[in-house]
């Protein structure tokens, strides 16, 4: 890397500005600006559907350090809107790397920066909540530091963004189980990775991934044993297809695992409401703890809104009573619910963890007993 | 779960003497461990051979008993005292073996005490290389293929299956000691040898090599409720094959996709499971295969470790004061993170930045040591750095390891360097083997040959190219402005590197830099990535956008540290500087610190009020000094207390407008210059050994003659004693400036008159500008001659006189006087006949000074720092931080007597003599106090040495001439005591003579006797030795001597070099025979000390 590299400028909403040199693809980009804390996995953080839209931050310094393989990506593309880094890596050093990140950027035409004081911004964020943010390179960040600006506040804001229709698959596609099937499970794909059907498959599941537009009673004719809400972008809020199909699920007493997004439309289906998290979660270093065994996991997470739901005791539902399962040590934010009189719980996080430690991969576990459950006295 | 209720004392192991392998990180985690137990109201009862150290301190624990780290000491205590239970995880190896003694012999049944922290028998699963590798297997990961063996025969066998090169490790010992790789048979009878020997369980380790993989350690802890977090992982930039120790290592991990980084965190929670480590940390290393990513775990260390030290400071998770909450019986999410206080421990820290560790070692003093990098640790210290990114946290690394050479040059041009020689040099892992690469790679080797040669991560070789490139942009820019100065310094570059590829003056490019305002900005360490906010001011610099640290309106004091230990400036200094930290805090002073070394107490972010982890150069700590100004009134920096490090700065900073505090830096000089202080001493009529300077052999020569042989030869620019040496004559006059230094006027060297059989005498001191403090009187064991850093020493003085030490007051009181001391001075004298001869003077805290505070109960260091703030000595007795009569030329009659000992390294460097001398090579100390000198010594080499001293058996005796009439009377008295002499011909003739029976035995270099009489080197390698006594003769190492004296040290058999060790070995055994010492705390001492100061007894001497 040379002194004489193509300038750019990244733009805050509240208009913090700061210049660097482009990394990845030149031109614009805008987004919502987050921050990720995770010191590895930067692949998988890229494909992640659930960064949609998102401009991505990354806290750790050193990026790209491994390059980019085929094995490590969440989905079939890169989905977030845009990259900031500190000190992006010039080699690609690993024996499975096929490319090098920056040149994978470029191929799918990610705008970013790098050279930024990717702490300053970070504390920015935290201290000001998340925002909307503008990357631009070249000429581009020679233009007017107001009219740039002005360009950021008109970019769409996160609030109100029903985004599942630009991340789901097109057509229902199945992961077949590895070994002897043992359940199916419906898949409904509001963003999911492909680590997610993998973990299932590895414990006997045949998984039909299906869009996130169907219905509760497409789902039901598959006569599935479970079905699970997968992770996705957007705000809970305005998603109304994925409540009404989990609550038509929950209302049939199909054994239903939801996490992130998926746990946010459990959470609303149960008639409870979301808001959303000054600068939210996303990192793999977070602890939960279990209500129940007063265990802690270190857990990957990837979300800006969270469940309002009380934390002391039960509480009752339109499916009866339900409690709180999970909970951030962090900041005390709900991390998971659990139905106690319908075969149903969700986790805010990523049990799947890719990237991420494997502490929460026992929750896979627990759907398949739910599932088990269900088949032998269960009142189907 | 809440702290257990039924725990209501507990002891607490500790280290024991600093060695390599063993140093000050357990110093840091044993003060952290003993702050916290005593924080749950815990009566804490800490056993440390060590005096230098922060935590035997009396104020840290309730009893601090400063005895010999034995099973045998160890019981005693536990009978005394009687603790509920032990605490053994934070002393390194020393600790967990001392427990692990008192659990198989009983004792810690038979008292009812709990081990805690980690139970033996999950030691054992993990120490055990045996069991720990079924272990491996059961959780589903790899281990290299190996074999234990038991005997020679055994391992000669194993290798046809493991082939060659194959690694021999003894299991329970730390630091690699006794390990090594074996390239044929030979090396692997010696090593086998050396590692059956220096494994308690006398069981070797063959293992398959895997030389050249990746090498990554990463530090667990688990608790009660079996919740495990990875605080750290830190990547080896050497590959395998050079010990974690010696390695240049960074954190977080800078080559592992997520994939296999989880795979890594995954097999190390099982096995810290399976192990069933359930309250504390632990310390797990692998290998990672860089062609496929096989994982192969090497070890695990279910202890604090240095790493756990390293890791704590890289990320601030205080693992050590966790890891002791644990042991109480908190869980992780009970215990609040300190520096986010609103977070709780049970988490996993993420890293914004770059730590980079790099070892300092020490091959100039042992020229004979093997200096090619290992499996058996090596080095003496280590400095960290923290930057924004790998190349900023490098570059500072190496500056902080104050070694003019371990800093990245470029030479003027390229065809200078000869990259196949370079290539063929760096594929042997070596001291500085990274300047090698990077001159390499500058000279236009590819990185793949460089990676052929040395198996470091092209990732890494490539950030060596960075900087390459940019020292090239430097270079060539056609001006130095401002975008090539911060892109320069965003990678680590410092004014003076800057200047040398401009062909400028540091202060020049500092000026031009500062003119452009190019600063660093000063991030700050959260454990979380900026993701809650930090309440702990613990700072790094950065060439980045935003400052973090904010200087407050209060008034502030800056203490500088010593940097990376080495040998002459270790932990000591480091104990001075703690103290003044926390003596201004309590006085109400901000103290700020600053320091480089992640193995010490003062740079844990709770000793001072502010931290900087920063180099200690000129430069890093004038930029915290301007950052600091911003606001409140800087009183001043304390250089001081450091040792040389800081004070080598004194001048400089003070040219740049930055006040000192205390002894100002004319007055440094004056005591440093030998010329100015040749003056303070004449003007206070105090006698010094004739001496001169000589820039030519001819005028050495005329020198010589003139002072007169034996002369004391050195180098005039070097420091702690470095290249000095005795010599008799012309000859070896020659033979020195012809080998060991070079002479011209830019060069001189500097000859005293060497002061034969002197007594050498240390005193430190405290002046306020009109009272003198007497600190300590410490008489030496070994005569002038033997570094003072080296040679056992005594407080009160067993032989000098009240009038003596009066002289001693009197000179020591004008040396102060005339060089215009605040604070501390150290002196050593040379008692000669009646002279008092006066050798050195050092205006600053010395390396007895924690051994002088301990030994009389008063805290020095803390006075000193009040009185460089302005405190009269006065003021601090009727404080009552000084005794209110008295000092320590005062010591009342009848008080203790402490003897220091000095530990050497030479069980680590074999080959290397072990005739002590006038250059400092002891890497640590230990304290023996009790009522007479015979136990106190006796204690002391308890202390030092396994086995100590032996109480009966059989002495080997060989003499110089000039010893052997001294000799006579206590070998006699060695012969009464039981024990049967044998002797060098030479030798045993003259005993004989003189009444004392010796059996003789054939010189080494006459081989065996015709039916089969073993030589002297024989037999101590047949065990049949129990002491020797050889003292040098002769020039050069390559006599009987040194056969000897290797032997001794292969065999671990106490060897005395010098007559006066050996009186007083005869003391020591004597009492060893009369009575087994007793144990007392150091409070119990004090409490003595204060009666006896009381009650108006005479003083030592006196009476
Ligand atoms: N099988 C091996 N092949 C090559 N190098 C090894 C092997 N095992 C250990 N080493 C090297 O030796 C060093 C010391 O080994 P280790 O098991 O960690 O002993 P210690 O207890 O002294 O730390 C390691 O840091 C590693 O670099
Ligand atoms: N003139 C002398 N006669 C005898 N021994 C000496 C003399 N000068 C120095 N020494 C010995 O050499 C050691 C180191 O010398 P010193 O001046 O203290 O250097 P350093 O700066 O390394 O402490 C002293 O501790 C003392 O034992
Ligand atoms: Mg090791
Ligand atoms: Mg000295």
């Amino acid at each position: 890397m040379t002194a004489s590299r193509e300038s750019a400028v990244l733009i805050l909403e509240d208009g913090r500005i700061m210049r660097g040199e482009r990394y990845g693809a030149s031109g614009v980009t805008f987004g919502e600006a987050v921050f990720s804390t995770g010191m590895t996995g930067y692949q998988e953080t890229l494909t992640d559907p659930s960064y949609d839209r998102q401009i991505v931050i990354m806290t750790s310094p050193h990026v790209g350090n491994t390059g980019v393989n085929d094995e490590d990506p969440e989905s079939s593309r890169i989905w977030v809107a845009g990259y900031v880094v500190r000190d992006p890596s010039r080699v690609a050093s690993n024996w499975r790397s096929t490319q090098s990140l920056d040149d994978r950027l470029v191929a799918e035409g990610i705008v970013g920066i790098s050279g930024v004081d990717t702490r300053a911004l970070t504390r920015h964020l935290r201290d000001h909540g998340a925002m909307r943010m503008g990357i631009f390179t070249g000429a581009h960040a020679m233009r007017r530091v107001e009219e740039l600006c002005e360009q950021v506040r008109l970019s769409p804001a996160m609030m109100g963004a029903d985004l599942t229709s630009e991340v789901t698959t097109a057509e229902p596609y199945v992961v077949p189980a590895t070994g002897e099937r043992l359940f199916t499970v419906v898949a409904v794909d509001l963003g999911i990775k492909a680590m997610t059907p993998h973990r299932m498959a590895e414990r006997g599941i045949e998984v039909r991934v299906v869009p996130g537009s169907i219905t509760a009673q497409e789902i039901l004719a598959l006569q599935p044993d479970g079905v699970f809400f997968a992770n996705g972008p957007g705000d809970p809020a305005a998603a109304s297809a994925a409540v009404d199909a989990m609550t038509g699920v929950l209302a049939a007493r199909v054994p239903t695992f939801g996490i992130c997004f998926g746990h946010q439309m459990l959470g609303r289906a149960l008639g409870l409401s979301t808001y959303k998290l000054r600068y939210g979660h996303r990192g793999i270093n977070q602890p939960v703890q279990d209500l129940r065994t007063r265990k802690v996991e270190i857990t990957a997470h990837n979300h800006g809104f969270a469940v309002d739901a009380p934390r002391d005791q039960p509480f009752a539902t339109p499916f009866g009573r339900a409690e709180v399962s999970h909970v951030c040590l962090n900041d005390g934010v709900v991390e998971g619910l659990r139905c106690l009189d319908t075969p149903a719980f969700s986790v805010q996080y990523h049990p799947e963890a890719a990237a991420g430690p494997h502490d929460a991969a026992y929750l896979f576990d627990e759907f398949v007993s739910l599932m088990v459950g269900a088949s032998h006295g269960g009142d189907r | 779960m809440p702290r257990r209720e039924d725990l209501r004392s507990v002891m607490v192991i500790g280290s024991g003497p600093i060695v390599i392998g063993q140093a000050c990180e357990f110093d840091y985690s044993g003060t952290q461990a003993c702050r916290v137990l005593r924080e749950e109201g815990l009566r804490v009862i800490l056993v440390n051979s060590n005096p230098a150290t922060i935590m035997t301190d009396p104020e840290f624990s309730d009893a601090t008993y400063i005895e010999p780290i034995t099973p045998a000491f160890v019981e005693r205590i536990i009978e005394k005292e009687k603790p509920d239970a032990i605490l053994a995880t934070l002393g390194g190896q020393t600790a967990l073996n001392t427990a692990i003694a008192l659990h198989q012999s009983g004792a810690l049944a038979r008292h009812g005490v709990e081990l805690i922290g980690a139970d033996v028998e999950a030691i054992e699963r993990g120490e055990n290389r045996e069991i720990f590798r079924t272990i491996v297997a059961q959780v589903g990961a790899e281990s290299a293929r190996s074999a234990i063996c038991h005997t020679i025969a055994e391992c000669i066998e194993a290798v046809d299956d493991l082939g060659y090169p194959v690694v021999v490790r003894p299991s329970f010992t730390m630091g690699g000691a006794g390990s090594g790789i074996a390239y044929d048979e030979a090396d692997l009878r010696r090593m086998a040898g050396d590692g059956l020997r220096a494994s308690p369980t006398t069981e070797v380790l063959l293992e398959e090599s895997i030389i050249g993989w990746k090498e990554y350690e990463l530090e667990l802890m688990r608790d009660r409720r079996d919740n495990v977090v990875v605080v750290c992982s830190i990547e080896n930039l050497d590959p395998m094959g050079v010990h974690t120790g010696d390695s240049i290592t960074v954190a977080p991990s800078m080559t592992l996709t997520d994939r296999e980084y989880q795979r890594m965190r995954d097999v190390g929670i099982e096995i810290i499971r399976a192990v069933g480590v359930d309250t504390g940390g632990c310390n797990i290393q692998f290998a990672v295969n860089p062609a496929d990513g096989r994982l192969i775990v090497i070890e695990m260390n279910p202890r604090v470790s240095r790493s756990s030290a390293l890791a704590s400071k890289a990320t601030g998770f205080p693992i050590a004061k966790i890891a002791a909450k644990l042991a109480v019986g908190y869980t992780l999410d009970e215990i609040p993170n300190d520096i986010t206080r609103q977070t709780p421990a049970s988490f996993e820290p993420s890293l914004d930045y770059v730590v980079v560790k790099v070892p300092r070692f020490a091959f100039e003093k042992f020229p004979q040591a093997d200096p090619v990098l290992t499996t058996t640790m090596k080095s003496v210290g280590e400095a960290m750095a923290i930057g924004r990114n790998f190349t900023e946290a490098l570059q500072k690394a190496l500056r902080s390891l104050e070694k003019a050479d371990a800093v990245f040059g470029w030479p003027a041009d390229r065809a200078d360097v000869d990259c196949a020689e370079a290539l063929r040099l760096m594929s042997k892992p070596h001291d500085g083997r990274l300047s090698l690469v990077q001159r390499a790679l500058w000279a236009g080797a590819s990185m793949a040959e460089v990676f052929q040669a040395t198996g470091i991560d092209p990732w890494f070789l490539d950030q060596i190219n960075l900087i390459n490139e940019v020292a090239d942009e430097v270079r060539a820019a056609a001006s130095l402005d401002e975008d090539v100065l911060r892109r320069a310094k965003r990678h680590g570059f410092s004014d003076l590197q800057v200047a040398r590829l401009r062909g400028m003056s540091e202060s020049g490019v500092r000026a031009a830099r500062h003119g452009l305002g190019v600063r660093p900005v000063y991030k700050t360490v959260d454990t979380c990535a900026a993701e809650f906010a930090a309440l702990t001011p613990y700072h790094y610099s950065s060439y980045d956008e935003e400052n973090e640290a904010i200087a407050s309106d209060m008034t502030k004091v800056i203490i500088l540290g010593s940097g990376p230990n080495r040998i002459g400036q270790g932990i000591e200094f480091d104990y001075s500087c703690v103290h003044a930290a926390l003596t201004l805090r309590d006085a109400g002073y901000e103290t700020i610190m600053i320091n480089c070394n992640p193995e010490t107490v003062s740079t844990d972010y709770d000793t001072s009020d502010r931290l900087y982890f920063e180099p200690l150069t000129l430069e890093d700590v004038l930029e915290v000094v301007h950052v600091e100004s911003a606001a409140g009134t800087l009183l001043g920096v304390i250089v001081q207390l450091g040792g040389q490090t800081p004070l080598g700065l004194a001048q400089s900073l003070k040219d740049a407008g930055v006040p000192i505090i205390g002894t100002t830096p004319e007055s440094i000089h004056l005591a440093e210059d030998r010329g100015a202080f040749g003056q303070v001493l004449a003007q206070a009529g105090l006698p010094a050994p004739r001496h001169g300077t000589a820039s030519s052999f001819p005028q050495a020569q005329a020198i010589a003659a003139e002072v007169g042989y034996p002369v004391l030869v050195r180098p005039s620019y070097v420091l702690g004693g470095r290249g000095m040496e005795i010599v008799y004559d012309d000859g070896m006059l020659a033979d020195y400036l012809g080998r060991a230094t070079e002479i011209n006027p830019e060069h001189p060297v500097l000859i005293d008159r060497f002061l034969d059989d002197a007594i050498e005498i240390d005193v430190d001191a405290l002046y306020d500008g009109t009272e003198l403090f007497l600190a300590g009187v410490m008489e030496h064991i070994e005569e002038a001659g033997i570094h003072s850093g080296d040679s056992a020493c005594a407080l009160p003085p067993v032989t000098l006189g009240a009038a003596d030490i009066g002289r001693i007051r009197d000179s020591t009181l004008a040396i102060a006087h005339g060089v215009g001391v605040r604070g501390l001075l150290n002196v050593q004298y040379a008692m000669a006949g009646d002279v008092l001869y006066v050798l050195e003077a050092n205006p600053r805290a010395s390396r007895t000074v924690p051994f002088v505070s301990k030994a009389t109960t008063v805290p020095v260091a803390k006075a000193a720092a009040r009185v460089m703030v302005g405190q009269s000595i006065a003021s601090l007795r009727r404080e009552g931080l000084l005794p209110e009569s008295g000092d320590g030329g005062t010591m009342p009659a009848g008080c203790a007597v402490s003897v220091k000992e000095a530990v050497l390294p030479f069980g680590r460097f074999l080959g290397v003599d072990t005739v002590l001398g006038p250059e400092m090579r002891s890497t640590g100390e230990v304290m023996g106090i009790d009522d007479n000198f015979g136990i106190a010594y006796a204690k002391s080499q308890e202390a030092a040495y396994t086995g100590g001293l032996p109480t009966s058996g059989t002495a080997f005796v060989s003499l110089a001439n000039r010893d052997k009439r001294a000799a006579i009377f206590p070998l006699k008295r060695l012969a009464d005591l039981g024990f049967e002499i044998l002797a060098t011909a030479g030798t045993a003739d003259i005993l004989g003579r003189n009444g004392v029976a010796a059996r003789v035995l054939r010189k080494h270099h006459e081989g065996p006797g015709p039916n089969g009489e073993p030589t002297t080197v024989q037999a101590i390698m047949a065990g049949e030795v129990s002491l020797i006594v050889n003292t040098p003769y002769g020039v050069g190492p390559r006599l009987d001597g040194y056969e000897i004296r290797t032997a001794a040290v292969n065999m671990g058999i106490p060897s005395i070099t010098t007559v006066q060790g050996l009186a007083a070995a005869v003391q020591g055994i004597e009492s060893l025979q009369r009575a087994d010492a007793g144990v007392r705390s150091l409070q119990e001492h004090a409490r003595d000390l204060a009666a006896l100061r009381g009650g108006g007894h005479g003083t030592v001497g006196s009476s």
